[in-house]
């Protein structure tokens, strides 16, 4: 780096340029990452939150199964009784609306995303404050973005069109959302209350309804045979994201956007330094006359780049981070590590990608140019 | 030419295998009917610390001759000794190697690097061969004042003058304690005055540190520092 960092110095103004684009293309990626996260845990933090491997749905409901899919009573029976399979309970899954009828808050309209499970089945809510599920009696526990719109612990919601009451026993922490609408657990008669709008006593028929099998598979279990029986299909718990409704389309074109940054970002690098090395062949060729192996010349440079690389990225990064933390709260953003870190270290990596590509036109330079004659 | 060559052998043998021999050399560029002879037959022997000049008009051959006796291009046939190595016969990074450490290039308007100073332009020689160490420094700073740069030791190249950039890469190339040291139209440029002070310069450097020094040039007025002169034309040395 003897030569490199005395030309980052010297010629600080175009490093600096670069480094700057590189710097904000960093903190967009940042932004991108953590609103991907926001979206992805708005989207889907309720069915990551589920203690299952998979869920079967009917299997002639081929997309946003949630809304569509319905089984019975005797399917998650069968599937119980399946080889391999762990655990098999009934799992239901519905969008409500309520209105706060008794509380602080009372008038204040809510949207519910309503799962139901049976009170003592693997899937019920452990809450962190008041209690949890019981069968029969219109208990809910909610999430952390119902308590944030104010509603607490005792205060009671009434559903549009069944007119059901709900009464919060509990108090489930952390971000738990289905398709951007805060979670609220109901056993499962409940759910059918609210899923079918209906009051009173519930039909035969829809007492022995949910909309998918909750399942917890034992590794390598075969369960065709099984779902040819019933007639469902068992997909694995990621790939039920893809099931709720807006999460594939928002994390697609999250992925695209930041696709063509990293192309845009490996570009404007292998662009600059393109030029940077056509500018320097004259003091390339010099130290390749004066005796400087060609490796130590790519050396020098390809130090060049990743210091200037990192810095940015570094840079760009500390920017999106700080910006991203005052956005937390008030727009779908969360900051995971691990996908920031592969944001910045993306950049790095092909951003080098791009260099090599100019770098590489340094084997070519021939010191013969350094004499003035044959110039 | 036959009879220039043996003469110069002659005089190789008794300065022994130091310093710098050219035997029956000759370049041909480009092939066909486009081929040029840059070098016809050339033979020439410095002697450590003595100080030739080579004259002639553009394009006869001069800066082939230096391309040549520095280990920038292979001759088309005959050989080049440089410090008892014989240069013609190694590799592509042998050579590369020998260019560091036993041939100084002074350039033509001294090509110094833009963002390193004065010192760091002698240091760099030392950095690439991984001999960086405090005697290089203390060298540095000795050649810096043998050129009379003391003052400008810190100075880059666009803050200096033509003539303390032409001190400069003289520095640079004797950094090394090279065994030839080979100077291409030093004076290109500088007025009178300052030439015949860069030319002296070269004459006493090779003088004190015993290299064998070549100078080409196209000014005929700098000639007097040189032991010997010689000739260029049409790539014939006489």
């Amino acid at each position: 780096m003897f030569l490199a960092l005395r030309d980052l110095r010297f010629a600080r103004g175009r490093f600096a340029l670069m480094g700057a684009v590189v710097a904000l293309i960093a903190v967009l990626g940042v932004l991108l990452s953590g609103l991907a996260s926001g979206l992805a845990d708005a989207g889907i933090s309720g069915l990551r939150a589920l203690p299952v491997t998979h869920m079967a749905f009917d299997e002639k409901a081929t997309s946003e199964q949630f809304s569509r899919s319905t089984v019975e009573e005797e399917d998650w029976q069968a599937w119980s009784k399946a080889p391999g399979v762990e655990r098999a309970e009934p799992f239901g899954n519905t969008l409500a609306n309520a209105q706060v009828t008794q509380g602080a808050k009372k008038g204040e309209r809510v949207n519910l995303a309503v799962f139901g499970m049976a009170p003592d089945s693997s899937l019920a809510p452990r809450p962190s404050k008041g209690e949890g599920l019981k069968e029969g009696g219109a208990g809910i526990v909610i999430t952390r973005e119902i308590a944030d719109l104010g509603v607490e612990i005792g205060d009671v919601l009434t559903a549009d069109r069944s007119g059901v009451r709900l009464k919060v026993v509990g108090l489930v922490g952390g971000t738990v959302s289905y398709g951007h609408i805060g979670v609220v657990y109901a056993d499962l008669d409940t759910w059918r209350h609210l899923h079918y709008g209906l009051p009173g006593d519930l039909p035969e028929a829809a007492s022995r309804q949910a909309t998918a099998v909750a399942l917890t598979l034992k590794p390598g279990a075969d369960v065709a045979v099984v779902e040819r029986a019933t007639g469902t299909l068992a997909e694995t718990k990621e790939a039920t994201f893809d099931a709720s409704p807006g999460y594939e389309a928002e994390s697609s074109t999250m992925a695209l956007i930041k696709g063509f940054l990293y192309v845009i970002s490996a570009l404007v690098v292998g662009a600059f330094f393109t030029v940077w090395t056509v500018q320097r062949k004259p003091e390339i060729a010099l130290m390749k006359a004066l005796g400087a192996p060609t490796g130590y010349i790519l050396r020098d440079a390809l130090a060049q780049v990743v210091a200037v690389l990192v810095g940015a990225t570094a840079l760009g990064t500390a920017v999106g981070l700080a910006l991203g933390s005052a956005m937390i709260g008030k727009a779908p953003f969360s900051l995971s590590a691990p996908a920031i870190a592969t944001s910045s270290g993306l950049l790095i990596v092909l951003g080098t990608v791009g260099a090599v590509v100019a770098v590489r036109r340094i084997t070519a330079v021939d010191p013969l140019t350094a004499l003035g004659a044959t110039r | 030419m036959t009879t220039h060559a043996t003469d110069h052998q002659a005089a190789a043998d008794t300065v022994g295998s130091i310093g710098l021999r050219l035997d029956d050399v000759t370049l041909t560029l480009g092939d066909g009917d486009t081929a040029v002879t840059a070098l016809d037959h050339v033979g020439l022997t410095v002697a450590p610390g003595e100080f030739v000049a080579v004259v002639g008009p553009s394009g006869s051959g001069k800066s082939s001759l230096l391309a040549v006796a520095g280990g920038l291009q292979r001759p088309t046939s005959g050989t080049v000794h440089i410090a008892g190595t014989e240069l013609t016969a190694l590799s592509d990074k042998e050579r590369t190697a020998a260019r560091l450490r036993h041939i100084g290039f002074v350039f033509q308007q001294s090509n110094l690097l833009a963002s390193l100073t004065v010192r760091e332009q002698l240091l760099l020689p030392l950095h690439i061969d991984r001999r960086l160490d405090t005697t290089a420094r203390a060298r540095a700073d000795e050649l810096i004042e043998a050129v009379g740069l003391t003052h400008r030791a810190g100075s880059r190249p666009h803050q200096l003058s033509g003539g303390e950039r032409q001190r400069a890469g003289l520095a640079r190339a004797l950094m090394t304690s090279p065994a030839v040291l080979l100077v291409d139209e030093p004076t290109s440029a500088l007025d009178r005055v300052r030439s015949a002070e860069a030319v002296r310069l070269i004459a006493e450097q090779t003088h004190e540190r015993s290299t064998a020094t070549v100078m080409v040039t196209h000014d005929t007025a700098i000639m007097d520092a040189a032991d010997r002169v010689y000739e260029m034309v049409d790539g014939r040395l006489s």
